[in-house]
């Protein structure tokens, strides 16, 4: 009975609390972007997606030449040594794209709707230049060792009949989270340019009063933001695969991850971000098995138990975007009010 | 010599004018009070001295000089302190944040400014980590002020400081104005709570229509029975 | 250049580039695009209704013309009896719960307004209802579709449709897509615009899901084929003596002169329509409701303060625009003849039909088709168009260089770039669109 209780854990920490924990982060290192750029230069920004998918693109190229030139570094992915150069290359991008478009729209004091559409024609412009660059198919570019704990392995150790594997993958995505979303409430919190921003995206007019220099909090956002678009989409491109395709449907759950953390909120977006991925997870999940191991045999499902179909997966988050802007509109952590 | 004059000011927001040549001045270490019905420009002349509101005559001088063509950026750097009457304060920050935003333009040490805020408004330094936006209406505006003074201005303008509170507070507000004068701070202040104000101004000025109509002392015009029943309800 | 001026130079311009297609390439094309054309004119008409009046932001396009093509499918196609036998009246069944399921709901929410003080037990027995309510649901109509599914899988596999004539399907299409406006405009229309704009992105895509993967309903991506036609058929056409004696005369062969003919016929079709609503638009726009709308989105607040109720007239506009969006999906399926889920990408409709909207000039009905016309051609040109330049600016390498390779095959990303570089230089330099909205 025991060890049948310990499976069924193993179960849901391999299909469920691994893959959440990546997802999640994943998600949430977008949505933090997302709800940045919401906080200071006060616009959803559509062209978020695209601008993930070009980080990771810089990246990949970085990561191929790098790869090409036999620089390997053993059990690590290249990737992660080419991570500098594609922030370095994204920062560029969101400097130059606020310099020559979103600059124009904020200096006439243009509605936030004005602003969403002109990135929806960034975000085309940019799928474009990222498909003529790289092309639209699939791209591999992992290497280095793939699993951290192999199921194998576990099953051996432990001797139960299911498995945990952890790829390492996973295990990055989630170490750079934590590092990054440490770093920037840090940044945040404790420096002189972090409270500027957050003063400035409080009380335009009173940080304005107080001396403090908007094009300089707009140009750390920017830079912020190009930081969190890299990884988030270099992570997700690892640890999944790079497709630019992908990156346009990852749009509604890293919104949907913002909006329900409460936009604005920097906690609220990693908190969104888990509740979305888990979301997903669980009612995708097919509890077959786990009941398998959980009641007794003649009470044994025969359908896969699905909550919803896998399907579903995506417009599952928008069902629950819904729900959080009927029920309680600033989000989980109380972000801006609509 | 009055430490800041605003001469002959005429001015508005685009069409009409809502200042028709008025003349504010106030003293290092005085208090001027600006009051008169509403519509009468006193929160626009406030803005006209501040620069944020561009005037088509008149002179605004600071310490002799010239600052009309100056932003109110610039015009804190010069020493020059606003409290707003709304959103004065950074409500998802801490009081002692508010504070440190006060200061931003400063790259010296201002512990020793933040002390003076403390002692001048003891709860502030009770409630130094509590989110400003939490605190009650008096509170807040204890925090704006303080957030005001903390550049050391030496002239302090307040629009309206006690909209909206209740009468203990606005009294408490007012000693602690008067504390600040007594160092040496020039205060300007618009009031809707007239007699109060000129309770304790040095100098006041009564606008109607953007113009000065009567111009005195405080305690002048409290005894004059034409501004007192024009103004203050006989 | 006045307003009225520049509408027909740009009228003209079109009629001058379709009648170069039709020289350089072939008439079949040019005919295509400009039934491509008038459709998409159609969709910016119904996004321009809600923008250009309303100031409401649609993203959910996509799922509107959706439900329009569905009504097709559902109008015209003939009923599948094997699976209306298989489990037809059992799914009918599940409906009918699932339907009680939500007036249970709705009723219990209701009554419990007073509950505002009980919040959580509220929740509770409203989730409960929607829960167990649900789960009856799925035990009804899981076997059902799955019985009707496994009939003849191959070819059917689905419910079928009515067998009526598939003109009818224009307008149900409109009603259906109509309704679903409504229902998500009364979820959805208190929201900011940039929500309103994500919450309609993602109302769209759930439709398209559903869509994709309920088999019963439409076969899901093994697409519904064979659509009824309103128009003859090129086969039929061929045998006919006056289309042969046509096709000699202008130069053709007859299997051109009768694709060119049913081209025609749709085309004339669709003008009817683009029509008939543009004039009932503008005459809406000139209207005293016209004028109501134009001053609520002006300025909402004032509006409100003088008695307008406002989310009503969001809605009704809402609900319109869609209900056009319906009709254009449904013409647009007739058109293909076929039903294919899989083609309703977000790029494809939404944010193009959004670039037509801008460029044309929002809140203009004349700018609404003419953005549709040209961004539309240009949308289908820029490939021949890009590949050809490509050709040319690449001639120079040498025959089998990579680069040379690698950007003769990108041209068709060009188009991309091409139509978001359109969109901002447009809404930067020229907001107001090529037609701004003339001051009334």
């Amino acid at each position: 009975m025991m060890t049948d209780l310990i499976n069924a854990l193993v179960l849901i920490a391999n299909f469920i609390l691994v893959p959440g924990l990546t997802y999640g982060s994943q998600l949430g290192l977008g949505a933090l972007g997302i709800t940045m750029i919401y906080s200071v230069l006060r616009f959803s920004n559509f062209a978020h997606g695209e601008m993930m998918s070009f980080g990771a693109m810089v990246t990949i190229l970085m990561t191929w030449w790098m790869q090409s030139q036999g620089l390997t570094f053993g059990p690590l992915p290249t990737a992660l040594f080419a991570l500098p150069v594609g922030i370095i290359v994204t920062i560029g991008l969101t400097l130059t794209a606020d310099r020559l478009v979103f600059r124009y729209y904020r200096e006439i004091k243009a509605p936030p709707v004005t602003l969403l559409i002109v990135s929806m024609g960034l975000m085309f412009f940019l799928g474009g230049l990222i498909r003529f660059i790289i092309g639209p198919n699939d791209q591999k570019f992992f290497d280095g060792e793939r699993f951290i704990l192999k199921a194998r392995d576990f099953k051996t150790m432990t001797g139960l009949s299911e498995g945990l594997a952890i790829k390492s993958t996973q295990g990055i995505t989630v170490v750079l989270a934590v590092l990054m979303v440490s770093f920037l409430f840090w940044f945040l919190t404790y420096t002189r340019t972090g409270k500027s921003m957050r003063a400035y995206s409080n009380n335009e007019d009173l940080a304005l009063l107080s001396g403090i220099n908007p094009e300089r909090v707009v140009m750390v956002t920017w830079i912020i933001t190009a930081v969190l678009i890299t990884l988030a989409g270099t992570l997700y491109g690892l640890d999944k695969s790079y497709k630019p395709f992908t990156y346009l449907s990852l749009l509604l759950p890293i919104f949907a991850s913002a909006i329900v953390g409460g936009i604005g909120s920097p906690v609220g977006a990693i908190l969104g971000g888990f509740v979305i991925a888990f979301s997903e997870l669980f009612i995708t999940f097919a509890y077959k098995r786990v009941l398998g191991y959980l009641l007794p045999e003649h009470l044994e499902p025969s359908g896969l138990m699905q909550l919803l179909t896998t399907d579903y997966k995506i417009a599952l988050s928008f069902v629950i975007l819904v729900l959080v802007l009927i029920i309680k509109p600033t989000g989980i952590a109380g972000g801006k009010t609509l | 010599m009055s430490f800041l004059i605003g001469k002959d000011m005429v001015g508005g927001y685009g069409g009409a004018n809502i200042l028709n040549g008025c003349t504010i001045g106030v003293d290092k270490g005085e208090i001027a009070v600006i009051v008169g019905p509403n519509g009468a420009g006193k929160s626009t002349a406030m803005k006209a001295l501040f620069g944020m509101l561009a005037l088509s005559s008149g002179e605004v001088l600071m310490d002799g000089q010239n600052i009309m063509h100056l932003k109110p950026q610039e015009r804190v750097k010069l020493g020059m302190g606003f409290v707003p009457q709304t959103a004065n304060i950074f409500t998802e920050m801490s009081v002692e944040e508010n504070l440190e935003m006060g200061a931003f333009i400063r790259r010296d040490d201002f512990s020793d400014t933040m002390d003076q805020v403390f002692t001048l408004f003891p709860i502030l330094k009770e409630k130094r980590r509590q989110l400003a936006g939490e605190l009650s209406g008096g509170q807040r505006q204890q925090v704006a002020v303080g957030r005001a003074l903390m550049t050391q201005p030496q002239l302090l303008m307040l629009d309206e400081p006690t909209a909206g509170v209740s009468p203990i507070v606005m009294d408490e507000l007012f000693d602690r104005i008067i504390e600040i004068a007594r160092t040496g701070i020039a205060i300007l202040m618009v009031e809707q709570n007239a007699r109060q104000a000129l309770e304790i101004a040095d100098k006041g000025y009564v606008l109607v229509q953007g113009e000065n109509r009567f111009t005195d002392t405080g305690k002048a015009l409290l005894a004059d029975p034409e501004v007192r029943q024009a103004f203050l309800g006989g | 250049m006045t307003s009225n001026n520049r509408t027909y130079y740009a009228f003209l311009m079109m009629a001058v580039l379709l009648i170069a297609v039709g020289i350089l390439q072939s008439w079949n094309v040019a005919f295509n695009i400009l039934n491509l054309c008038v459709i998409s004119a159609i969709m910016a008409l119904g996004v321009n209704m809600q923008w250009g009046y309303a100031g409401l932001v649609n993203f959910g396009i996509m799922g509107f013309v959706a439900i329009g093509g569905l009504a097709g499918v559902v109008v015209s196609m003939p009923p599948v009896a094997e699976a209306w036998q298989a489990g037809g009246s059992r799914l009918m069944l599940g409906f009918g719960v699932m339907l009680a399921v939500i007036g249970v709901a709705t009723i219990f929410w209701r009554r419990t307004q007073s509950w505002k003080h009980l919040p959580r037990r509220r929740y509770l027995i409203m989730a409960a209802i929607l829960i167990c309510g649900y789960a009856l649901f799925r035990y009804i109509a899981d076997t059902a579709v799955v019985s009707i599914e496994a009939v003849d899988p191959a070819s059917t596999g689905y419910l079928g449709g009515l067998g009526l004539p598939i003109l009818f399907s224009w307008i149900v299409g409109a009603i259906a897509a109509g309704f679903v406006a409504m229902l998500i405009g009364k979820i959805a229309l208190g929201l900011r615009s940039d929500y309103l704009a994500i919450a309609t992105l993602g109302i769209s895509e759930i439709i398209i899901y559903v869509l994709k993967n309920e088999d019963w309903l439409a076969r899901g991506v093994k697409n519904v084929n064979g659509l009824p036609r309103p128009v003859p058929y090129e086969i039929d056409l061929q045998k006919e003596a006056w289309v042969n004696n046509l096709a000699d005369g202008m130069g053709f062969s007859v299997v051109n002169a009768s694709s060119i003919i049913v081209k025609v016929a749709y085309l004339s079709l669709f003008l009817a329509v683009l029509v008939v609503l543009f004039l009932m638009a503008e005459k809406a726009l000139k209207s005293p409701w016209g004028r109501m709308m134009r001053a609520i989105r002006d300025n909402e607040v004032a509006a409100e303060a003088m008695g307008k109720d406002v989310k009503r007239r969001h809605l009704q506009i809402f609900v319109i625009g869609s209900a056009v969006l319906g009709l254009a999906g449904a013409m647009l399926t007739t058109l293909d003849g076929q039903y294919t889920p899989q083609s309703y990408q977000p790029l494809r409709f939404t944010f193009l039909i959004w670039v037509m909207v801008i460029v044309g000039g929002s809140g203009n009905n004349y700018g609404a088709i003419i953005g549709g016309f040209i961004i539309w051609f240009f949308w289908i040109e820029a490939e021949p168009i890009g590949l050809w330049l490509m050709d040319v600016l690449t001639s120079g390498m040498s025959e089998d260089s990579a680069l040379r390779a690698h950007l003769l095959n990108s041209a068709a990303h060009t188009r991309l770039m091409t139509m978001g570089l359109i969109m901002m230089l447009v809404l930067r330099f020229s907001p107001k669109g090529l037609i701004p909205e003339a001051k009334r």
